[in-house]
């Protein structure tokens, strides 16, 4: 049996000549479309966030037009410098003085960053390793995931369970945008449509996962042994299988959510209450 | 109809593309055309196949630069303009269009293999649901695509030695997927078959003929199993606390299963 003791380099003949020509690829196609479609949203994307983020202000519609929503970007809004309304009661940071939205991302982020789809889109649209298939890779030298930074993609899981608490919290808020004070209390605006499909997409990005479909039943050897996580497994690979639109679904849906809170904040716009 | 098919003619002193104008006719597959090519114009052309039906993995190459299976590539769905087809690249020239494989056969010898425990009375049971995700590995027809797109080893030549591929990366996740083994594979296949080199840009997904997700149902569950082995501490504390941990086939004898 070969164990990592007695595990050996594999005799394979290193550098025997290659056929086909030296050239970085004979694809005729335009593979370099999807990434260039990538790089353009993505950059547009963070372009988009970095400044939503640190503009600091028209996040929050309050009980004034008479409404309760937050941007997704800016919640829970849990810093003394926070806008009324938006502030929570239960526990309230003093000595943060910059943007709030800051500390928001210290979760998703970084589970965007690491989600295996991401990673895929990122190392070929932006590293170029390789930027196609069968396009030959950018770089002399590659050591994948094997060393520092990179070796910390394998904490992917435990930032999916930080984003699993951010999504709770936006749950909790599109649920309170069912909220229309002034307006016979209860009902339903553009507003809480946005906010309910901005945390289903969370949902659904962060369910399909794959750490999520390893954790929940997907790291079992024996099934039947363990039908429940089976059948969340089962329940759960499908929508893994739709990771990658999910992905993007969710990341536009975001932005959208902010753009709107932002511009109904800004007095752009009155959000419409539809029953 | 006449097409002009781009053909790789040499061995490892060189080689260059020479270019054949041949006819091809209504449905037929780029390895019908190299057969006539063969037949009419180049009977010294390599080409190496079997099946004709996709099924043996044997005619593997390039084929305006994406690995492709030329017996289940129709002609009719290819641009107009001269067809390239070129080995694979990633493994050394035999010749024309045929390569050395045997890679491949040498990471598959360091694969631990199947240990079950020693049979109980009626021998072993196991039920369909404990299986059937390795059965999808079972479709593999050892063409060698998803290998040669690989561009750890396609553009990285010193790398084979610590890397065993997608190909093999299925057939470790199938026996850790086994509900009867009691060999634990992740330890060497993070440290020693280079899980960690893949950076899962799913080429090998892409060009499997036979869909398996090579990707998703395999290399990615490997990663999160040496994560769980190897990089999760709550892992770790919940397989001392529960003293839950994988059986050696010795354990499995010594409690009779």
């Amino acid at each position: 049996m070969t164990t990592v003791e007695n595990a050996v380099a594999t005799p394979v003949r290193i550098g025997g000549v290659r056929g086909g020509p030296d050239a970085p690829t004979l694809r005729t196609d335009r593979w370099w479309v999807g990434p260039a479609i990538t790089v353009t949203v993505l950059v547009a994307f963070v372009a988009y966030t970095t400044w939503a983020i640190f503009v600091n202000r028209d996040y929050y519609v309050g009980a004034a037009a008479h409404r309760d929503l937050i941007s997704p970007f800016y919640s829970p809004c849990i810093m003394a410098s926070c806008v009324a309304g938006a502030k929570g009661t239960f526990f309230v940071i003093n000595w943060w003085h910059i943007t709030p939205a800051l500390i928001v991302l210290a979760g998703p982020l970084p589970f965007r960053l690491t989600c295996y789809y991401y990673r895929r889109a990122y190392y070929r649209s932006f590293w170029l390793s390789p930027p196609a298939c069968a396009v030959a890779d950018a770089h002399r030298r590659y050591s994948g995931e094997t060393r520092f930074p990179l070796i910390l993609q394998n904490a992917h899981r435990y930032f999916f369970y930080l984003a699993a608490i951010f999504n709770v919290i936006l749950t909790i808020d599109a649920v309170v945008a069912f909220r229309l004070p002034g307006q016979g209390g209860i009902g339903v605006s553009v507003g809480t449509i946005v906010l309910v499909v901005n945390a289903a997409s969370l949902w659904l990005y962060s369910l399909s996962c794959h750490a999520a479909r390893h954790l929940c039943g997907g790291q079992l050897r024996s099934f039947s042994k363990s039908r429940v996580r089976y059948r969340l497994w089962r329940l759960l690979s499908p929508l893994n299988a739709r990771h990658m639109q999910i992905a993007w679904f969710s990341l536009i849906v975001v932005a959208l959510a902010d753009l709107y809170v932002r511009l109904v904040a800004s007095g752009a716009f009155h959000d419409p209450k539809l029953f | 109809m006449d097409v002009t098919m781009r053909v790789w003619r040499g061995d490892e002193t060189g080689g260059e593309f020479r270019d054949y104008t041949l006819p091809a006719h209504e449905g037929e597959v780029v390895l019908d055309v190299i057969h006539r090519l063969q037949a009419t114009q180049a009977p010294d052309l390599a080409c190496r196949w079997n099946c004709k039906a996709g099924k043996c993995g044997s005619c593997s190459a390039e084929i305006n630069g994406k690995p492709r299976l030329m017996c289940m590539t129709r002609m009719d769905h290819l641009p107009e303009g001269p067809v390239t087809v070129a080995p694979m690249r990633t493994f050394p020239i035999i010749r024309d269009l045929v390569t050395d494989v045997s890679f491949n056969f040498e990471m598959a010898k360091l694969v631990p293999p199947f240990a079950p425990p020693p049979p109980g009375p009626g021998g072993y049971r196991m039920q369909q649901i404990d299986i059937q995700r390795g059965q999808e590995f079972r479709k593999c027809i050892e063409c060698f695509m998803c290998q040669d797109v690989c561009h750890v080893i396609r553009d990285h030549e010193e790398n084979k030695q610590y890397y065993a591929g997608p190909r093999l990366f299925i057939r470790y996740a199938e026996l850790e997927m086994h509900p009867l083994d009691t060999n634990d594979r992740r330890e060497l296949v993070r440290q020693k078959m280079g899980l960690g080199m893949c950076n899962i840009t799913k080429c090998c997904t892409e060009v499997c003929p036979e869909q398996i997700k090579i990707t998703d149902n395999a290399i990615i569950p490997l990663k999160e199993r040496a994560v769980d082995a190897a990089y999760d501490p709550i892992a770790w504390l919940g397989r001392k606390i529960l003293r839950r941990h994988k059986r050696s086939p010795a354990e499995a004898q010594a409690v009779g299963r």
